[in-house]
């Protein structure tokens, strides 16, 4: 509450001092001379902190995804801020995982001059919101928006995050070679973009992969009471139970599912990708199957440090969230780098050449769709843990 | 077996909601919307109990009963009892209990946040039964025999008691019970504490049996409460309970025979139809009130 309220204050007197120069806040980020640098990569230098906004969803639904982002960014700006030349002025602001909230929190951006937006939490918002960034030239990158067609809303719109077009696949061959899958049922929300467009590819690589699907079974995103359709669901007898679900629904699922008895493995899709899972289901959370962006446990050496730094700040293991909100503001500190500028334009330029940059997803590069391309992993849930399927 | 397992517990709480919603109207005639509010709150309350006190769930049960009827009691002061004068009483105490009922909800926002809250998982026994071929937890067992029990109970405190009796009077006719020597102020309160004691129950069972509470729970169940309301006839305790199960079976045999899309569509169908075929509903009888 305390930081919104003094970010909107800092915000307003922001505007007050644009207006009392006698420029209008659109224009000041692309006419303010101080965000152009001298030198290139780890040589240049900036004056002025490039202004980076970030709409997480800090309450409601996708709360719990939207704290691990915030922790990620805050950690990665206090890093990235000791290395000489460059530094970053990081606003967090609460979508409250609606797009309707997402949409102000992006004009207040589009208005204060950010260079660059970070999020939202959810494709759901990021589909209503970004159109709005698009309009007015600020670039955008997704640190944890899966669903497909996030980019394809313009030029200014990248992210770091894996589609469920890239992960799913790879889970679905995984798990299929693991357990041996002949014959699953597939169980999905039917009403958000996010758990649709999983569906989606679920059914596309089941397809690629011979695995006969038995039975489809709906439902809403605020349901909670699962029993009827995993009755439905053990009675057919599946090798494994597909779903594509949030997390609030992912958890009472999963408990229910194993309630009524239902012992095969539950592969889910990157909702389920949240260590919540394992600490509200406790044991029910067992076999439970997820592909993901981010191997924590990878030896890369920025992993490592990343690992132990997330440690030490909040005293707590990082997600996937953290990983890649953090790695997003690697790619945009980079970014930033190579053209030696703060300024929206340029920074759109250089994400696009964003090629093999090392982060703590691994080696990341930025293909022509604006999307990230890097390896997957895919883990199941051991001992309360997520653990590499093999 | 099992999706009759599944109905039947849903069912029983959608019954044991629906029955504190009815009893406020069957008596005092009065619509009280503030009962979802109730039934969120005190699901959070119960997880507050558990996780913070300590408290075993089958413990917090009881407390969540007494503080539900302290709410009731509250909404009866503060949102019904200033305005039963006016000659709009109906309406203006319908209207001052979504008013009361919003205010309720946005403190529990303000406590908890929006986010869902769960009881810590290892609060449940993992005791399972296999019955007749269906996998039946121990919750769900209570669930079921605490909320039978519970309308036994209120059916027959108006049924057989004193108090009950005094109900029914009020129920008639206010002015002529205050005549024959009841406090009506007394009864309604009591009234309403029943009911609200027992939707708090409804909410915290409900939050046990899915293991997540939400502020919009309550919305949830609200157009649910009422279609039993008035499947089972307006006002009518049996009908609550017989529309309650009914729901839940509806909802449950939609799934396995229809299709899981269809799920809301043929339940209010259903309901839609009892009232074209029964517009009184299954337990209601025309212009004569039943408590």
């Amino acid at each position: 509450m305390n930081r919104s309220l003094t970010a909107l204050a800092a915000g307003s007197a922001a505007a007050l001092l644009l207006s009392a120069c006698g420029s209008d806040g659109d224009s000041s980020a692309e006419s303010g001379g101080s965000l152009v640098g001298e030198g290139t990569g780890e040589d240049c230098v900036i004056e002025d902190p490039v202004p980076i906004g970030a709409a997480l969803s800090l309450t409601g639904g996708a709360a719990s995804y939207g704290e691990s982002q915030q922790r990620g960014l805050e950690l990665a700006a206090g890093h990235l801020s000791e290395n000489e030349g460059v530094s970053y002025d990081l606003t967090i602001e609460d979508d409250g995982t609606d797009p309707r909230q997402g949409i102000t929190v992006f004009e207040q951006f589009v208005e204060d001059g950010a260079s660059i937006i970070i999020g939202p939490t959810l494709s759901n918002t990021a589909f209503q919101a970004q159109p709005i960034a698009q309009e007015a030239g600020v670039p955008v990158l997704g640190i944890s928006n899966t669903a497909s067609g996030i980019t394809e809303q313009g030029d200014y719109v990248f992210r770091v995050s894996l589609t469920e077009q890239q992960v799913i696949p790879q889970t679905v061959q995984q798990a299929t070679e693991a357990y041996g899958l002949e014959q699953v049922v597939v169980m999905y929300s039917n009403d958000d973009a996010f758990t649709e467009s999983g569906y989606e590819v679920f059914a596309q690589s089941l397809e690629e992969e011979g695995v006969e699907v038995l039975d489809t079974l709906t439902f809403s995103t605020s349901d909670t009471d699962f029993r009827a359709l995993l009755t439905e669901a053990r009675n057919a007898e599946p090798d494994a139970i597909v779903v594509s679900a949030l997390i609030e629904a992912a958890i009472p699922l999963v408990t229910q599912a194993r309630e009524l008895g239902i012992e095969v493995p539950i592969i889910g899709g990157n909702g389920f990708n949240n260590p919540q899972l394992m600490a509200d289901a406790g044991e029910a959370a067992e076999g439970v199957v997820v592909g993901a962006a981010w191997n924590s446990a990878s030896d890369n050496p920025a992993n490592a440090d990343f690992l132990s730094a997330y440690e030490e700040e909040y005293g707590s293991q990082p997600d996937q969230f953290a990983a890649q909100a953090y790695a997003g503001m690697t790619v945009i500190d980079h970014a930033v780098r190579a053209g030696c500028s703060g300024e929206r334009d340029a920074i759109q330029t250089e994400l696009g050449n964003v090629s093999e940059v090392e982060t703590v997803l691994g080696t990341l590069s930025i293909n022509e769709n604006r999307d990230a391309e890097h390896e997957a992993v895919v883990q199941v849930v051991e001992d309360g843990q997520f653990t590499v399927l093999d | 077996m099992q999706q009759l397992v599944n109905g039947l517990s849903i069912g029983s709480i959608y019954a044991l909601f629906a029955i504190g919603f009815t009893l406020v109207f069957g008596i005092l005639d009065r619509l009280n919307l503030a009962h979802p509010a109730v039934f969120a709150a005190a699901a959070f309350v119960g997880i507050e109990l558990v996780t913070v006190a300590g408290l075993s769930i089958w413990l917090a049960l009881p407390a969540v009963f007494v503080v539900g009827a302290l709410l009731g009691l509250v909404i009866e002061r503060v949102a019904f009892r200033p305005l039963k004068g006016r000659p709009d009483a109906h309406f203006a105490g319908l209207i001052s209990s979504i008013a009361l009922g919003g205010m309720l909800i946005a403190l529990l926002q303000w406590r908890y946040h929006a986010d869902t809250r769960r009881f810590p998982a290892e609060s449940f026994p993992d005791t399972r039964f296999q019955l007749l071929g269906a996998q039946v937890t121990l919750l769900q067992a209570a669930i079921l025999v605490i909320s039978v029990l519970l309308m036994v109970a209120l059916t027959w405190l108006v049924a057989r008691t004193r108090l009950g009796r005094a109900m029914r009077a009020v129920a008639e006719n206010p002015t002529a019970a205050r005549v024959l020597g009841i406090n009506v102020d007394r009864v309604t309160a009591t009234t309403f504490a029943l009911s609200s004691a027992l939707g708090a129950v409804a909410g915290a069972l409900f939050a046990m049996n899915v293991n997540s509470a939400q502020l919009g729970m309550g919305a949830a169940i609200e157009l649910k409460g009422l279609a039993v309301i008035i499947v089972g006839g307006m006002g009518s305790l049996p009908g609550a309970l017989v529309g309650g199960l009914a729901l839940g079976l509806a909802e449950v045999f939609a799934v396995q025979y229809v299709g899981s899309s269809w799920r809301d569509l043929v339940a209010f169908g259903l309901l839609f139809l009892v009232l074209l075929v029964r517009p009184q509903g299954l337990f209601g009888a025309r212009r004569v009130r039943e408590v």
